[in-house]
């Protein structure tokens, strides 16, 4: 039988998470599932399923394109998933907001126990999973006839975006079920990449003092071409705002370079961030325990450091 | 209308986990353990619309072994009214909290139902999503903003690009995130008066729901360590091992 998995979109594009999901899926075609379907539901979404149409691997598209699927509300979309479910062996969403909202949701009208936030494929019904925030790890084997799934998208490398040419087809479902309705969205809007799909980040914590401060972090990022994360510390401080927040219950990100200013390294914090490939850890208490992961240390007041690493990457660029 | 909270009794967030010798899960004898804090915030929210004349009872619910009423004498302590416990000793599942949820409340009769997003130990984020399913109820997850209105409610809630605001009709399943309340600390008198709160007690088969798990754990075990690296002396020395050592910018 084919694996679905469900896009995560914004009508226009797919969120680069889409990638990271439709790999684990490549994974449990190779462990002997079938061939790689993905849905696309949304409003005038077709620009996305088009986009869907060429990722490697995806042998078949579905355009679900109907006003009450155009935000994603699970109440609609689930009874949508419901509906093709019978088809598929596997379900499979990323480990976004979005994939977690919905992904429940529809397992539990399917009476089965979904399989959250993988990290590993075993076989097409035993998974790795982090527990504890990540301190432990769990292989977990489910029995349910259809396995409903999230993915971690830092421990799946996506597949190629470009490339595949997939047939689309027209998919429907209930519609609104009248239980609830958006209102309005207050994105943050960036220049720089986003956190989870970032080459670079730099981090602030607590040790930033103010949101004001993190035009600091940001002259950095703009050198480096990085993403700007926080800790829950000064998330929590209304230093930025919560979709800045790196951790255990916030993004969970694995960039080629994380650099932690300012964040002592609670093990929630931890949890987000500690499959990067190289951290750096800047503080001024050199007990932090950041630095006990951190491949490389400096210890010294961030105001100092910062300006003095923006004007070293400036003075190396030139 | 009466607000149902459901809370989990977890390892304590200040424990550092250890994975058991035989690799069948992580040691909890003799550590400390709490209520799930995303629940914290779930009594505290419920409280707050008690409080504010939306909500006349808050009944806190929790699900497992009988050691899960100090959990719900510390909702109680915070200000809940009275608890039910749902003692079993089977290992439970979010599917099978989400169908003893359902029971209880098709009992209870509340209009509004908050849970913690996740539970620090498994990490699973589902409990509240089943819920809300298995009700036919619509759900407001990762919620940093409740707002009760006349049968129905606008939740604004935490994603990944920033803040959505959605608008939903009663009764509701809501998920709290970090930053919807900050839980208050129970008092002492309050710690003494929560002792005489009714707990009442039921077992999955007074409910008629099979608990089985669905999940089965094959093993648990450590994550590779990460070693600490080396501490370096200046800016210019980072930047210098950075672009020749590590090659990452």
């Amino acid at each position: 039988m084919p694996v679905l998995v469900i896009a995560e979109h914004d009508n226009k594009s797919l969120k680069p998470a889409t990638l990271h999901a439709v790999a684990a899926a490549t994974e449990l075609s190779k462990a002997g599932a079938g061939d790689i379907h993905i849905l696309v539901a949304g409003q005038d979404c077709r620009p996305a399923a088009d986009a869907a149409a060429k990722v490697a691997g995806a042998a078949k598209v579905l355009i679900a394109d109907d006003a009450a699927y155009g935000h994603g509300l699970a109440e609609n979309v689930a009874p949508l998933v419901i509906g093709l479910a019978p088809q598929y062996s596997h379900l499979l969403a990323p480990a976004t907001t979005q994939g977690k909202n919905l992904m429940p949701r529809v397992a539990a009208l399917l009476d089965v126990m979904q399989i959250s936030d993988i990290s590993g494929v075993v076989s097409q019904d035993t998974f790795v999973r982090p527990i504890y925030a990540g301190n432990a790890l769990a292989t977990v084997q489910s029995k349910d006839g259809v396995k409903v799934i999230t993915v971690r998208s830092t421990a799946f490398p996506p597949v190629e975006g470009e490339g595949g040419g997939a047939a689309i087809e027209p998919a429907s479902g209930p519609g609104s079920a009248g239980l609830s309705e958006f209102v309005k969205a207050e994105l943050s809007k960036s220049e720089r990449p986003e956190l989870t799909a970032a080459r670079v980040i730099i981090s602030g914590g607590r040790g930033m003092q103010s949101g004001d401060n993190f035009h600091l972090l940001e002259a950095v990022a703009d050198k480096l071409g990085a993403a700007v994360g926080a800790s829950r510390a000064a998330v929590d401080a209304g230093f930025v705002p919560n979709d800045y927040q790196v951790g255990q219950t916030g993004k969970i990100v694995a960039p080629e370079l994380y650099i932690a200013v300012g964040i002592s390294g609670a093990i929630q914090h931890l949890a987000g961030m500690k499959d990067s490939k190289v951290i750096v850890a800047i503080n001024k208490d050199e007990e932090a325990p950041i630095f006990q992961i951190a491949d490389y240390g400096l210890i010294g007041d961030l105001f100092k450091v910062l300006p003095e690493l923006d004007a070293e990457l400036a003075k190396r660029q030139q | 209308m009466k607000a149902l909270v459901a809370v989990k009794r977890v390892v304590d967030y200040n424990v550092k986990v250890r994975v058991k010798a035989d690799h069948t899960g992580v040691e909890t004898a003799n550590v400390k353990m709490s209520m799930n804090p995303f629940d914290e915030i779930a009594v505290e929210e419920a409280l707050r619309l008690r409080e504010a004349g939306t909500v006349e009872e808050v009944i806190a619910v929790s699900c497992g072994i009988q050691q899960c009423q100090e959990t719900i004498r510390t909702a109680l302590a915070m200000g809940a009214d009275r608890g039910v416990l749902v003692q079993t000793d089977v290992e439970l599942q979010p599917l099978a909290v989400a169908k003893l949820l359902k029971a209880v409340i098709q009992k209870e009769s509340p209009e509004i139902v908050i849970i913690g997003k996740q539970a620090i130990d498994d990490d699973c984020n589902q409990t509240g999503q089943m819920l809300a399913a298995l009700l036919g109820w619509p759900q407001a997850t990762f919620a940093s903003k409740v707002a009760i209105g006349s049968g129905d409610a606008e939740v604004t809630r935490e994603v990944d690009g920033g803040l959505e605001t959605i608008k939903l009709k009663l009764p509701m399943v809501v998920t709290t995130d970090l930053r919807l309340n900050e839980p208050r600390y129970a008092s002492l008198p309050n710690i003494m008066k929560a002792k005489k709160k009714p707990i009442d007690v039921v077992s999955p088969d007074d409910l008629g729901v099979n608990v089985s798990p669905r999940l089965i754990t094959l093993k648990v075990e450590e994550p590779a360590k990460r070693q600490g690296g080396v501490k370096v002396g200046s800016v210019e020395e980072l930047v210098t091992k950075l672009k020749t050592e590590a090659r990452v910018i």
